[in-house]
């Protein structure tokens, strides 16, 4: 049971927030409070745009424990736009193969159960192809 | 004196807020999967008889009614294009909550930036708890308490493996930020909500599958309260089917909705853009207020719309809806809701019996 730590985690992993640098402008993700780009103290909250596109990839076929009811899955690392790397899983994938520089885009899922189905329901970010938007533009 | 009698609570059985209010802005949602009605008759009838849909969307393993409001409630916040700490009101209509007990409105207030000077709440009325949630948003904004109030209806619905119900139980909805009439992209003139204690449909605590009332689920259920409910909106508003430009239903199948817009007055071609059962099956609490995106998707202002929800149990809300010009540049700042139909991926029966997780595993 991790009730605190999820508690804790919600803003940034529900909606990708994170932080702006005041000095240099670096986004920074996850907040961290110091900026790694000049070393300034960074605590203004940023809320990236969640646009993206996959840097590597992988699939996992045997899950650790909390996240074998969604194996086989995708963890992507993802180059947020920008400039942060994070890593999440991909979803919505349907039957398309995924590729590196791939656009992506953040969506807030259902991360895992804490324990067993008695326990919290842990949300938080994940990423999927940016396709509603092309059918969008096709249409 | 009489007559005038008469008239004075004959005007008061609409709803009027005493400030106008309209929809500032309005997202959808629908998960990628679609389960093919006759997939299921594959596996219970040996593909015998009819189907009373296409296909039905399937949401995902990783979601929930909680996970697809929030998609639904960022579209709606894009195309409002306001900030989100100016909303006083988060509230979710579902039959499919995640939790028993913990609001889902409270995620999604947490998740769009809302918190935490703000209203939360989940609303169940089987279908028609978007649409109630939607009327109270309008009395919240409409008496100057809030500007902005954000209504939600979503669902998951399950069927019973079998059962009729489980070729339309579906998965989907639509929020709709609430607001005042000058800066909506629709102004809502009016609401109208028919309701009685009428046994159609229900389901108990720690139930996993609804019953229905059999031949209580047609005529005195939804046929009844649809009719009642648009008939007194239309009488009192001075209107006929004529007057609007497009109509929508709460669309548990395909046959209910054509039935009743035909006995009410309205055209094939008035329900078309709003009857999405055929290809998404019935959202539940979703069903006539995504209906009404797809509407909005294509409506020029002027255009005039009637909306009537129904839930079982039963009632149901009637809208008369006005478009304005500002439905213009704001539809595109969000996928539309044909877009979502279209992105689509189709499963068989057992990856939908893992995806509902209706395998015992333990
Ligand atoms: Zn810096």
């Amino acid at each position: 049971m991790e009730i605190a730590r999820h508690w804790r985690l919600k803003k940034q992993r529900y909606a990708l927030v994170g932080e702006v640098c005041p000095h240099c402008h670096a986004k920074l993700f996850p907040p961290r409070d110091v900026c790694p780009e000049c070393g300034g103290e960074a605590k203004t909250p940023y809320t990236f745009s969640g646009r993206g596109k996959v840097y590597s990839h992988t699939t996992i076929y045997n899950a650790p424990e909390g996240f074998q009811e969604f194996a086989p899955y995708t963890v992507a690392l993802v180059k947020l736009e920008e400039g942060p790397m994070v890593t999440a899983q991909l979803t919505d994938l349907g039957d398309q193969e995924v590729e590196i520089g791939m656009p992506v885009e953040m969506v807030t899922r259902r991360l895992r159960t804490d324990g067993d189905e008695r326990g919290l329901l842990v949300y938080g970010y994940k990423f999927r192809p940016l396709e509603l938007y092309q059918v969008a533009a096709a249409d | 004196m009489n007559e005038k009698k008469e008239l004075n609570e004959k005007e008061s059985l609409l709803l009027q807020p005493s400030h106008p209010v309209g929809i500032v802005g309005y997202g959808a949602y629908i998960p990628r999967y679609r389960l093919p009605a006759k997939e299921i008759s594959r596996v219970w009838t040996n593909g015998m008889g009819g189907t009373p849909i296409v296909e039905k969307s399937v949401p995902g393993l990783d979601e929930d009614v909680a996970t697809m409001s929030i998609e639904a409630a960022r579209n709606a916040l894009a195309r409002a294009n306001i900030d989100s700490s100016k909303i006083r009101a988060v509230w979710v209509g579902s039959e499919s909550h995640p939790y028993a007990v913990k609001p889902t409105s409270t995620i999604v207030a947490e998740a769009l930036g809302i918190v935490p000077h703000t209203q939360a709440a989940d609303w169940e009325f089987a279908c028609k708890a978007g649409t109630e949630a939607m009327i109270a948003a309008i009395g919240l904004v409409g008496s100057r308490m809030a500007r902005y109030a954000l209504a939600i209806g979503m669902d998951t619905a399950q069927g019973r493996p079998g059962d009729a119900l489980e070729y339309t139980a579906a998965a989907g909805g639509a929020a709709y930020l609430i607001g005042p009439a000058d800066e909506a992209l629709a102004v809502i003139d009016h609401t109208y909500s028919y309701v009685t204690d009428t046994p159609d449909f229900w389901r108990r605590a720690y139930q996993k599958y609804p019953e229905h009332g059999q031949r209580f689920t047609g005529e005195p259920a939804y046929f009844k309260h649809i009719t009642s409910a648009a008939q007194t909106m239309m009488e009192f508003t001075g209107t006929t089917a004529q007057d609007f430009k497009y109509a929508v239903f709460h669309q548990p199948n395909i046959k209910f909705p054509k039935r009743v817009a035909a006995k009410l007055g309205f055209t094939p071609e008035q329900i078309a853009p709003g009857l999405l059962v055929p290809m998404i099956g019935n959202t539940y609490s979703g069903a006539a207020i995504i209906g009404l995106t797809g509407i909005l998707d294509i409506a020029e202002p002027g255009d005039r719309v009637l909306m009537v929800s129904f839930g079982s149990g039963a009632g149901s809300d009637a809208f008369d809806i006005r478009i304005t010009e500002k439905i213009l540049n704001r539809r595109d700042r969000a996928p539309g809701t044909k877009a979502y139909i279209a992105r689509r991926t189709e499963i068989d029966y057992a990856m939908y019996v893992r995806m509902r997780r209706k395998l015992v595993m333990r």
